[in-house]
């Protein structure tokens, strides 16, 4: 198990990608599976970024990772304001691209791409995210 | 991430190497609005460097589209997309909004 933490900046996404794909590839999942961690990963930290903190510079991302074999559980953690994910709903992408909105689709692709999300939340302990990935040959 | 501007007499190409996520996609941004407030609506955007694109990447795509295909003027069509961000476009439903090519000289063409 390996902790980093990151300034809670758009800067720092590529490292934060940086630090899981290499934990996706040591898990043994495959390039596709490794581009599904890195995406989910992202659209977390972003979803930190503008809703937990609700803006740059003000947090800390701290991003754990697990490595199993065929299996990678990232766990990412923020001090930031709580959120009920089930209050999120899904975006609605079926439409003409004229009422197209940007909202609500981080969140979508995490539940798409992951296979395992878990949200908790403590008054004293902030946020945690932890979500799984399995290699289809595990499957 | 990386971005070239050339300017066909067709169309724009831009080439965008690395990644397109909410630290670069201002970026991106900036040089796509510097092609369509010069009245230029036809777009190429070369992704064959492209390695990565998150939804702030996409918005940013989307909202160029938005303003090129109004009153039909022009249009954003996308070249060598990597399967794996090509599959996440299409996750979200957003692969239906885009033409994508796999070779430059035929996205120019399209135009």
């Amino acid at each position: 198990m390996k902790t980093s933490s990151f300034p809670g900046r758009y800067d720092s996404l590529a490292k934060v990608s940086e630090f899981v794909v290499n934990a996706a590839k040591e898990a043994g999942l495959n390039s596709e599976e490794v581009y599904a961690v890195e995406l989910a990963v992202d659209e977390a930290c972003c979803n930190i970024i503008d809703h937990a903190y609700g803006g740059e510079g003000l947090g800390e991302l701290n991003c754990t990772v697990k490595v199993d074999q065929g299996k990678l559980t990232v766990i990412l953690s923020d001090t930031g304001k709580a959120f009920d994910p089930k209050s999120i709903p899904d975006p609605k992408l079926d439409v003409p691209l004229e009422q197209l909105k940007p909202r609500g689709v981080g969140l979508y692709l995490m539940r798409k791409l992951m296979d395992d999300i878990n949200y908790e939340t403590s008054p004293n302990h902030g946020n945690t995210l932890t979500m799984v990935k399995r290699s289809q040959s595990d499957n | 991430m990386d971005i070239s501007l050339t300017e066909y007499k067709r169309c724009d190409v831009v080439t965008v190497s690395g990644r397109v996520d909410s630290s670069t996609a201002p970026k991106l941004e900036e040089a796509l609005t510097s092609i369509t407030e010069a009245g230029r609506f036809k777009i190429v955007i070369d992704m064959t460097d492209t390695n990565f694109v998150s939804s702030k990447g996409w918005w940013t795509l989307i909202e160029t589209q938005k303003k090129c295909k109004r009153y039909r003027r022009g249009e954003v069509v996308l070249v060598n997309v990597m399967p794996e961000i090509r599959s996440s476009l299409d996750m979200v439903g957003m692969g239906s909004y885009f033409q994508i090519f796999d070779d430059l000289t035929a996205a120019v063409a399209n135009f």
